[in-house]
């Protein structure tokens, strides 16, 4: 990564911060997100729409779309990156319209979630799909919050430290992808 | 005869997929580099975390990709060998299970793909493919496969009277579709003609090639080269952020086919190209 262009943030996120991001920078993550694939994304829902309590406070909050390999000893956890993105845009607008600021994953986005991000200020990060080795190695703390029963695919909040992404969806609905 | 224990069959089996999902093949990190020259900004920044990548994953022995895939193994059996141990499906399975426990795979496997999806928590039941050969000699591949590519791949029963223009257009609209979810620079595999199922195991067969190896029909290398030519000139780019490699290589399996077919497959691999060999 080019150390010139980096920007560093801090979850939670706040407006102010995403505000001032533009798709096609280079960000570094840092702070608390929370883990959720597809799986998860629907059983957040159906808890959702029975009304009942969310493991976690969506409000400011980024979620990143990885199912890890197991931690091997001595480490918080194995190989890391992202998964394609776009299984999870059904569910995207809800927890968006419900305060969730920002999403880590790979590949693009509905024209619906597009409209969401923009509606309701927020961000969605690219990770580099595949890199999964290295970004473990910017993930410092791992734990398991929600959903043991999905093994991989349960809810854990990790402790990021300098974690490499590019906006590639600002607040303002643009976006770096090639149509 | 050539007596095959199933000891040797679980021990290859286990150490081929513990060392395929750190070890990339030579081929590929070579391409990556080439890749790499070629590209500016924030699409040169991918691919050089996708080339320390590598090397971190080696440093630290973890996974190139959490996506440790579902085990496809491909297996050439000389006929002259035998398999003295019971079933041999029990074998290749225990293979994977213990690479899986010993190196710290991803369970991605669940049981039933509609109703129940509950995860095998083990990774199997792997996918193995037997073809029968002479001699006395067992090879086994293997090809981890993650689903991100795998999910982007289509096949197509085409129209003969469609024939080099309809091969060529599926390939490219396939490639369009996926953009940038099954992690470009990708390598993209076609099957052409067999039947239907024949069309799909070639184009995941075509993935095994080196890069750099063209078909040896000069009519299919010739194809090889226009097609990546053309899905380099879709500008996807390294995970589809705009860029001159969306595709590392196009390799085309072919095979003789029914007078009023043409079946075409377009397995896409990304640029996690895994895959290892041994022979016992």
């Amino acid at each position: 990564m080019r150390k010139d262009k980096l920007i560093k943030i801090e979850t939670p996120l706040t407006e102010s911060i995403i505000e001032q991001i533009n798709a096609g920078d280079l960000i570094l993550i840092n702070g608390y997100v929370y883990t959720a694939r597809d799986a998860a994304h629907k059983k957040l829902l159906e808890l959702i729409n029975s009304n009942l309590p969310l493991p976690f406070d969506l409000r400011g909050q980024v979620i990143y779309y990885v199912g890890p390999t197991p931690p091997p000893p001595g480490r918080p956890i194995g190989s890391a990156g992202p998964t394609t993105s776009s299984r999870m845009d059904i569910y995207t607008p809800t927890l968006l319209s419900l305060g969730l600021k920002g999403m880590i994953g790979k590949g693009q986005r509905s024209e619906e979630v597009k409209k969401a991000i923009r509606k309701f200020k927020a961000l969605y990060f690219l990770a580099t799909g595949g890199a999964g080795a290295l970004l473990s190695r910017h993930i410092l703390e791992a734990e398991e919050i929600a959903f043991p029963e999905l093994g991989t695919e349960s809810i854990k909040r990790l402790l990021l430290k300098d974690f490499p992404a590019i906006v590639a969806i600002d607040s303002k609905g643009k976006d770096i992808f090639k149509h | 005869m050539r007596k095959i224990s199933r000891d040797t069959i679980v021990k290859t089996v286990k150490e081929l997929y513990k060392n395929a999902t750190v070890f990339l093949p030579e081929d590929v990190s070579e391409a990556l580099l080439k890749a790499q020259k070629s590209e500016k900004g924030i699409s040169k920044e991918i691919i050089g975390q996708i080339i320390e990548n590598q090397k971190i994953a080696r440093e630290d022995l973890i996974p190139l990709c959490q996506d440790t895939g579902i085990a496809v193994i491909f297996v050439e059996w000389g006929v002259e060998a035998v398999y003295v141990d019971g079933d041999i499906m029990d074998a290749f399975n225990e293979g994977v299970r213990l690479a899986v426990k010993d190196a710290y795979l991803r369970a991605s496997i669940v049981d039933d793909p509609i109703f129940e999806r509950k995860n095998t928590k083990d990774n199997t039941p792997c996918i193995v493919h037997f073809r029968p050969v002479n001699g006395d000699r067992v090879k086994i591949i293997i090809a981890p496969k993650g689903a991100g590519s795998e999910n982007m791949s289509a096949l197509r029963m085409l129209k003969p009277a469609q024939g080099l223009q309809g091969v060529k257009e599926f390939v490219i609209e396939t490639v369009k579709n996926a953009g940038g979810n099954p992690c470009p620079p990708i390598i993209v595999g076609v099957g052409v003609g067999g039947n239907f199922e024949i069309s799909a195991f070639l184009s995941k067969k075509a993935l095994l090639r080196r890069i750099g190896e063209a078909n040896k029909n000069p009519l299919y290398a010739q194809l090889e080269k226009e097609l990546l030519d053309e899905i380099n000139s879709l500008k996807i780019g390294p995970m589809g952020i705009g860029g001159k490699t969306t595709a590392l290589a196009v390799h085309i399996e072919y095979a003789p086919c029914h007078i009023a077919s043409l079946p075409v497959a377009v397995n896409i691999q990304c640029h996690s190209a895994r895959h290892m060999e041994a022979e016992i």
